[in-house]
């Protein structure tokens, strides 16, 4: 936090007495929590120095890489609240995408500090377009409210994303390390979740196991791209602040197959997407998809610039 | 704002920070939580550093600012509230007075955060432990129904004895 806030209270104002918030003089921003917000997830790591011999650039565009992926799966995840097939898988849901979100927040305030372009959380999240985003094609999917793809897709998210944050455990950058660290434990949950809905419904009724094994089919062709590595990350890589997506295939190839055999899953044979000269989501090339998930995710903040209340 | 120059020789920044409660878990104090990472005195005011318990918890900005009030109220005039997240908060940092107050009100306090061993991640496809003990009715083994409770860190139980529901604060 930048500045130094008063305790002031002001007895006139009935919407203070709401909640017990009433330290609060500032102003918050309508749509998520803000800029004094931004600044004070834990200035002492948000604002630490880019470690040596590292491209602030290359560690910006990284940090928008793992923290649009969180962001946008989070934005999708959340289709199911109020649509799950039951209460209790309803709010497992919506902690996924609450644990992804916090995950995100960290991730772009720290690419938006290390820019030096005066963005942060919420002017990345809000006031990007599509080719500035850098989160995978399988963050942006929909799962159009079929629980098969659901639990598909996040066990093929989840599987990945803890493998790659496992490994960023010692990331030299110390807010990326940071976000491994919590996230580690995040994941590992989210992980179990999907895997053991995946052996319930794969080795459920005929019905079950047909719905999954055609969520396993529709997610697949987004799977390759989990696996290849930007020019950024080969640089970040030889600073020992990025890992490589690449050395994370064997863990997942290993953890799919071991739930996909008790499932009595079929590891699908489908050609992957294809990529635009050799460009997809890292390089800002997205699915059609995206453009709805900003549309929706982006359009009050957009309709009111700058609100506050 | 609210001074009270006598509340200020008694109580310092510390033990009024220590006293502010967590907005979703009311039984327990901040402390008791083991979020509070230090607070630091500087003349007339008061730095305070805190942790997430997890990287989403909408409670955090809650805490900040009932941090800000308590300390205004107590005579501290300039608060500055920083959260960090390394190293990550881990239920073992709940202390031995908090995991009481779990259970009296009605919340089966977390075990023993599971110990990281070296290379992946095992995954975890059994049946989840039993071996949580009722709060209600003090049965020693429980069934997990939802990994996932009304708060970000409580799992959803029930007690084959009593037959009664219960939230469980989950390892992490």
């Amino acid at each position: 936090m930048s500045h130094v806030e008063q305790g002031e209270h002001d007895a006139t104002n009935a919407y203070q007495s709401l909640s017990e918030t009433t330290a609060h003089d500032d102003p918050r921003w309508a749509f998520g929590t803000g800029f004094e917000d931004g600044l004070s997830l834990g200035e002492a790591e948000i604002t630490a120095p880019v470690p040596e011999g590292v491209d602030a650039a290359d560690l910006a565009a990284y940090c928008q890489m793992l923290g649009d992926d969180a962001l946008i799966y989070s934005q999708q995840l959340s289709e199911w609240v109020a649509n799950a097939p039951e209460l209790e898988e309803e709010v497992a849901l919506a902690n996924t995408a609450l644990d992804l979100l916090g995950q995100a927040r960290v991730l772009l305030a720290r690419a938006g500090h290390v820019e030096g372009a005066d963005r942060d959380e919420d002017a990345l999240a809000y006031l990007r377009d599509q080719a500035g985003f850098r989160n995978v094609a399988l963050a942006e999917q929909s799962d159009e409210l079929d629980f098969g793809r659901c639990i598909a897709r996040l066990l093929i998210f989840s599987t990945w994303r803890l493998a790659l944050l496992h490994r960023l455990l010692d990331s030299k950058d110390p807010v990326i390390a940071a976000v491994a660290g919590k996230g580690v434990k995040e994941l590992t949950y989210h992980r179990d979740y999907a895997a053991r809905w995946a052996l319930r419904l794969g080795d459920g009724t005929e019905e079950s196991h047909r719905r999954v094994q055609a969520g396993l089919d529709w997610a697949w062709p987004y799977v390759e791209e989990l696996f290849r590595t930007s020019d950024e990350e080969h640089r970040l890589i030889e600073a020992g602040v990025a890992v490589d997506p690449a050395g994370t295939r064997e863990e997942f190839d290993a953890v799919l197959a071991q739930v996909l055999d008790r499932a009595t899953l079929t590891r699908p044979e489908v050609p992957p997407v294809g990529t635009i000269g050799g460009r997809s989501g890292r390089q800002g090339v997205h699915t059609e998809r995206l453009g709805h998930v900003l549309a929706e995710m982006q359009s009050v903040a957009r309709e009111h610039p700058g609100a506050t209340w | 704002m609210v001074t009270d120059p006598e509340l200020r020789v008694d109580l310092g920044a510390r033990d009024v920070v220590a006293r502010v409660v967590d907005p979703e878990m009311p039984m327990l104090t901040l402390d008791d939580l083991g979020v509070i990472r230090s607070v630091e005195e500087d003349g007339g005011g008061a730095v305070v550093t805190i942790t997430p318990t997890y990287s989403g918890c909408p409670a955090i900005e809650v805490m900040r600012d009932d941090i800000r009030i308590a300390l205004g109220e107590a005579g501290y005039d300039r608060v500055e509230v920083r959260t960090v997240f390394s190293p990550a908060w881990s239920t073992d940092w709940i202390s031995e007075a908090g995991r009481r107050k779990l259970a009296e009100a009605g919340i089966a306090p977390p075990g023993k955060a599971p110990a990281r061993a070296a290379g992946p991640i095992p995954l975890t496809l059994g049946a989840p432990s039993t071996q949580v003990r009722c709060p209600r009715c003090g049965a020693p083994s429980t069934e997990e129904f939802s990994r996932f409770g009304p708060t970000a860190c409580t799992a959803l139980r029930r007690c084959p004895s009593c037959q009664e529901p219960f939230e469980h604060m989950k390892e992490i």
